[in-house]
């Protein structure tokens, strides 16, 4: 994991839900090359996908990733390599989802009213602080309990996984 | 502690827990659905060889029962290749139906137990006493490759039904008004409990479509403390191996909140959120191109009982079309034997197979732009069940099939007097 992540800002309102994030008539795909093709395809930005930038950042409101437990949802932010994802909370499935796939799930109070689409975002995950370059303004992440830390400093729960078990058989 | 802690300590092997702490669960019942590949990938990928107990995993197609697409179609044949190789014998097939209404036809979800299924209305399963909760394929995959998963113990929020219902109001208008009070996201992480004497009037199928809209309100788990009613439940099944916990009197809720249900008339979920909740009669006249009858939140053969008692010797008006789903193969015998589905079919409505079908958006009466739809299913969001600006209105099943009858939403308590519909 980094310990620094730098991006543009790709801003969402309250409850964006799994399936503006990933509409259900994709969720039949199985390999990541197709899956990170319709990323927020459902929602307001529907052709995030073809702009975002690997490192980008996306910035939302509450309870981003309500709804369904698709972990293509997910998956298609991992797919086009999105480097935070700041919101004011999260919805817990897509929360866990995020952290099993090693995505940084970042929650901080106010930060959508902080920073608009374009705008030039740092975070640093070791000290919580986030800055909003474009505009100078500050915010400080909700610190995250030491298991879903050890979970993304490992890079994801499978390679966690895998290393718990080859441990157990030594 | 609460009776959802003591059934986290047991499975987790510790004396007790408390809020906000991490534990490591043993698992009753991994349930993956049709739509998640990728469990078997992420499976494989931790470097899984067997899973950790055949018996209690199981397989629902549901989603995509029966497929509409290749891929589809691919995904299942590679989910009945991995039943095979691991030994899983517990592959519920494309004519069984929806995997939480199957949990309760087959008397697998009983109380006491830890049930993880890669949907997010499991939840369901605190209608009879268990601690259900949704997650995503690679959370699944760790069942399978340790049998056990990590959760953060929740707090709890009780919610205290009392007063009386009145008829043509059901359970999914009562949890879709405490959703619009409370909003999509006042329950994340926590687990919500319903109680109060209401409850006493709430069915089984009731409790369900109750505990599986908590979802709605971002819930981790629900919960309802098993009773008489749930006794019934585990007699018919001959379920007599489980484990009731009970919350210690001092336990302090996270909070603790009371609604009167005497005074709430029927209620919707407005386009384009769960929370976006009126009195009915606000969206009484708007004209319907579809109604909606089916899903593990109203696809019960009492929700089929209702629409059949108000549409019983009518017909839908041209315009307006109707698809019913049974929630199971059980459901839908229950409903022929009854005479429901034939009543509904002579109105008009056009039957699809038990599953899932088009609640999700992937088959089955999928919307065009601008049309709207009556549904007794649990979301509205965006692009739900098919054009991104197909507007759906949430309801409980007597709202749809009065919608259906009329051609247009209609406050169902006229068209019910009397009662339930048996």
């Amino acid at each position: 994991m980094n310990t620094i992540a730098k991006g543009t800002a790709y801003v969402f309102g309250n409850n964006i839900d799994t399936d503006q994030i990933y509409p259900g008539k994709y969720v039949e795909l199985t390999e990541m090359e197709d899956i990170r093709q319709h990323a927020m395809s459902g929602s307001e930005e529907p052709d995030l996908a073809k702009i975002f930038q690997p490192g980008d950042v996306i910035v939302a409101g509450t309870n981003f990733g309500c709804g369904s437990s698709r972990e293509h949802a997910a998956m298609t932010l991992k797919g086009i390599e999105v480097g935070a994802i700041l919101a004011e909370s999260f919805g817990r499935i897509f929360y866990r989802n995020a952290i099993n796939l090693g995505i940084p799930a970042i929650t901080c109070k106010g930060i959508r009213g902080l920073v608009n689409r374009g705008d030039k975002v740092r975070i640093d995950f070791t000290t919580g602080e986030i800055v909003n370059e474009t505009t100078g303004a500050t915010a400080k992440a909700e610190p995250m309990n030491d298991y879903m830390m050890g979970i993304l400093q490992n890079g994801g729960i499978k390679p966690m996984i895998r290393k718990m078990q080859e441990e157990k058989k030594k | 502690m609460h009776a959802i802690e003591k059934l986290l300590a047991e499975k987790a092997g510790k004396a007790s827990v408390h809020a906000g702490e991490i534990v490591n669960c043993d698992v009753d019942i991994a349930g993956i659905n049709d739509l998640y590949y990728q469990t078997v990938k992420s499976f494989y990928e931790m470097g899984g060889k067997k899973v950790f107990d055949p018996e209690k995993v199981i397989l629902f197609f549901d989603h995509y029962a029966p497929c509409a697409t290749e891929k589809q179609a691919d995904n299942h044949k590679k989910f009945r290749a991995f039943t095979n190789e691991q030994g899983i014998t517990h592959l519920m097939d494309i004519n069984e139906g929806v995997c939480h209404q199957l949990m309760a036809d087959y008397g697998i979800s009983r109380p006491g137990q830890v049930i993880v299924i890669t949907d997010s209305h499991t939840t369901t399963h605190g209608a009879f006493g268990a601690f259900g909760t949704g997650v995503g394929a690679t959370d699944l995959a760790t069942i399978l490759v340790t049998g056990k998963l990590w959760f953060k113990v929740p707090e709890v929020i009780r919610i205290n039904l009392t007063g009386k219902l009145q008829p043509g109001v059901y359970a999914k208008d009562i949890i879709l008004h405490i959703i619009g009070k409370l909003k999509a996201d006042y329950g994340v992480y926590k687990a919500v409990e319903f109680a109060g004497p209401v409850l006493k009037e709430l069915s089984v199928s009731e409790r369900m479509a109750m505990c599986n809209m908590s979802t709605e309100m971002g819930a981790k788990t629900s919960y309802i403390h098993p009773d008489e009613i749930t006794m019934a439940y585990l007699a018919k099944h001959n379920i007599t191996d489980y484990k009731i916990y009970e919350t210690d009197p001092d336990y302090v809720y996270e909070a603790d909140l009371t609604f009167d249900v005497t005074d709430i008339p029927p209620q919707l979920a407005a386009p384009f959120s769960v929370d976006n909740v009126d009195d009915l009669a606000a969206f009484a006249g708007i004209p319907v191109d579809q109604c909606y009858l089916g899903s593990c939140t109203g696809g019960r053969t009492e929700d089929f009982a209702v629409a059949a008692k108000i549409l019983k010797g009518k017909h839908i008006p041209y315009g307006t079309r109707m698809i019913i789903v049974p929630g199971s193969r059980f459901v839908l015998n229950e409903c022929l034997e009854k005479g429901y589905i034939q009543t509904l079919l002579e109105a008009g409505a056009t039957l699809t197979a038990p599953g899932c079908a088009a609640c999700l958006g992937i088959h089955q009466g999928l919307l065009a732009e601008d049309e709207v739809c009556v549904s007794s299913t649990n979301r509205n969001f965006p692009g739900r069940m098919g054009h991104v600006k197909g507007r759906i209105y949430l309801g409980s099943p007597a709202s749809v099939a009065t919608a259906a009858l009329n051609g247009k939403i209609t406050d169902p308590r006229p068209y019910l007097e009397g009662g339930k519909g048996e």
